[in-house]
């Protein structure tokens, strides 16, 4: 394992960054929350190719962190081995570091893939839902997690559903093909897929890069309330939607992490130049 | 990575050149109002007041550049707050443009009467503000965040010699009725060469957040009234 390396990057608090006692109701004064993801000199390659470099940094729970860079940094790659979905590409192997989860290294041999990916759920950017009824796509994880019950799965799919804001525009069609909705409304309901087996985290690579301003608007909406309940991490190449939705933000460039702090901070007076310019449109 | 030429840096030099253009016709318009004074001389007076409407024209040109720039490249970071210290710098420019105007209005009054004793030295607190007017925009123009506390200090300067042209004024006026008229010309005039310094100073503290991202505006007046408070107290 490496040693001696730069500690995790950790998103600052308000005992650490002063801001308007508005921006963050409630949390003034009081210990951080452990993080929910602990990243840790993270060295991932692509056969020979080394994506991420020593990337450290603690997703904060609760809290919407998003992830910007440029074409290849690695935000993508970072995202996807949170819940080792890098598993299934070939000659994709971690070298050194590790990404904990309350504390369990998820790499390591006990873990159990299919119980990471039921806590860490996760939104693609083209919505996939299953070529099968709403009804099917919402039950069909908690049937794989061995609930079967019909009162248990109509309750989780109205409350799925609701969660993502389209309980009202499908319940009157659940057993209709999920593949009838329009694009927004199926993104919606790969939400509410990935919401129904009741994950701690959720990842998203770029919800919403095929959407319109309004369907994008309401899946921001949505992030927005999910915070709530889930830790969520999100790959976005638009800058102001992780402005609008995002509480921290972390900037990589060529497979480092720059700069990590609060959304309001990066998008006002980052740290880096490279932050400044990349957000700022002079490259990218 | 490689930089590349952007149509963005280009509206960003737009709206500087017109700042700067705007600062250079403000500060031409200041002197020459000094000089109508000095010299008394109607003509001049009457350029100053024709020459503001290029201020005004100005003004509204840099809002529009602001409001399409924000509007179509939602600027972050510093190109943010650049939208925003250019359009207070603007709305400052065109304040200085006015008071320049009021001075060369009371001029022309002034020039009417008889010359007055010069008991206040008008020209050379019009020096300080202009000078604090020109430092504030090299400051903007030449990214020098480091010059703008030497700005502020000289607003003082320029609070002081109004103060003491009001003293002299009004012990004037008490003691000669007939100056009257021509006392509280100068005494608007002295109060324009204040606002302009003050105009200044606020697009000094403009450049100060534009570049060190950090508010300094009203510090003093929270120095100010802490001081009152402990005075209170005791």
């Amino acid at each position: 394992m490496v040693k001696n390396l730069e500690p995790p990057m950790t998103a600052p608090t308000d005992e650490t960054i002063p801001v308007q006692p508005a921006a963050t109701p409630g949390t003034g004064g009081e210990t951080p929350p452990p993080a929910a993801i602990e990243i840790e000199n993270l060295d991932f390659f692509y056969t020979d190719f080394q994506v991420l470099h020593g990337v450290s940094l603690n997703l904060p729970p609760h809290a919407v962190t998003a992830f910007i860079g440029p074409s290849g940094c690695g935000k993508t790659t970072l995202l996807r081995c949170l819940n080792r979905m890098n598993d299934l590409v070939p000659g994709a192997r971690i070298n050194s570091g590790q990404v904990r989860i309350h504390g369990v290294d998820i790499y390591s041999p006990g873990v159990d893939v299919i119980e990471l990916r039921k806590r860490v759920g996760m939104v693609f950017q083209k919505s996939n839902p299953f070529p099968k009824s709403i009804y099917e796509n919402i039950t069909y994880g908690l049937k794989i997690h061995g609930i079967d019950k019909r009162p248990q799965l109509d309750e989780s799919v109205e409350r799925s559903l609701r969660q993502a804001g389209l309980w009202d525009e499908v319940k009157d069609r659940l057993h209709t093909s999920g593949l009838g909705l329009s694009g927004g409304q199926q993104q919606r309901l790969c939400i509410a897929r990935a919401i129904a087996v009741q994950p701690e985290i959720i990842l998203m690579d770029e919800p919403c890069s095929a959407l319109d301003p309004i369907a994008t608007a309401r899946i921001e909406e949505l992030i927005y309330d999910l915070r709530q309940q889930f830790t969520i991490a999100i790959v976005t190449h638009n800058m102001q939607q992780a402005g609008r939705c995002s509480d921290h933000t972390a900037f990589f460039y060529l497979g480092k992490l720059i700069e990590f702090d609060k959304t309001e901070k990066i998008f006002t007076n980052p740290a880096h130049q490279k932050t400044e310019d990349y957000i700022s449109g002079r490259f990218g | 990575m490689s930089q590349l030429p952007h149509q963005f840096e280009a509206q960003l030099a737009h709206i500087r050149d017109a700042l700067l253009l705007m600062a250079s016709l403000a500060g031409r318009n200041l002197a020459h109002a000094m000089q109508a004074l000095t010299e008394r001389d109607d003509n001049l007076a009457d350029s100053v007041e024709a020459e503001d409407a290029s201020i005004d024209r100005l003004e509204i040109s840099v809002d529009e550049m602001v409001i399409n720039y924000m509007a179509t490249h939602a600027p972050v970071a510093r190109d943010c707050r650049f939208m925003l210290a250019a359009s207070k710098i603007s709305s400052n420019l065109e304040r200085v443009g006015d008071q320049a105007t009021t001075i060369a209005r009371r001029v022309r009054d002034l020039n009417k009467e008889p010359m007055l004793k010069a008991v206040v030295d008008l020209p050379t607190m019009a020096q300080l503000a202009e000078q604090m007017l020109r430092e504030s925009i090299t400051a903007f123009i030449d990214q020098k965040p480091e010059i703008v506390p030497g700005i502020i200090g000289r607003d003082q300067q320029v609070d002081e010699i109004n103060r003491r042209a009001i003293r002299e004024m009004t012990r004037e006026m008490a003691s000669e009725p007939t100056t009257i008229s021509r006392a509280l010309c100068v005494l608007v005039i002295a109060k324009a060469i204040e606002r302009i310094a003050d105009h200044a100073k606020n697009i000094a503290e403009e450049v100060f957040y534009l570049y060190r991202a950090e508010d300094i505006r009203h510090e003093r007046s929270l120095r100010e009234s802490v001081a009152a408070s402990d005075l209170r107290v005791v």
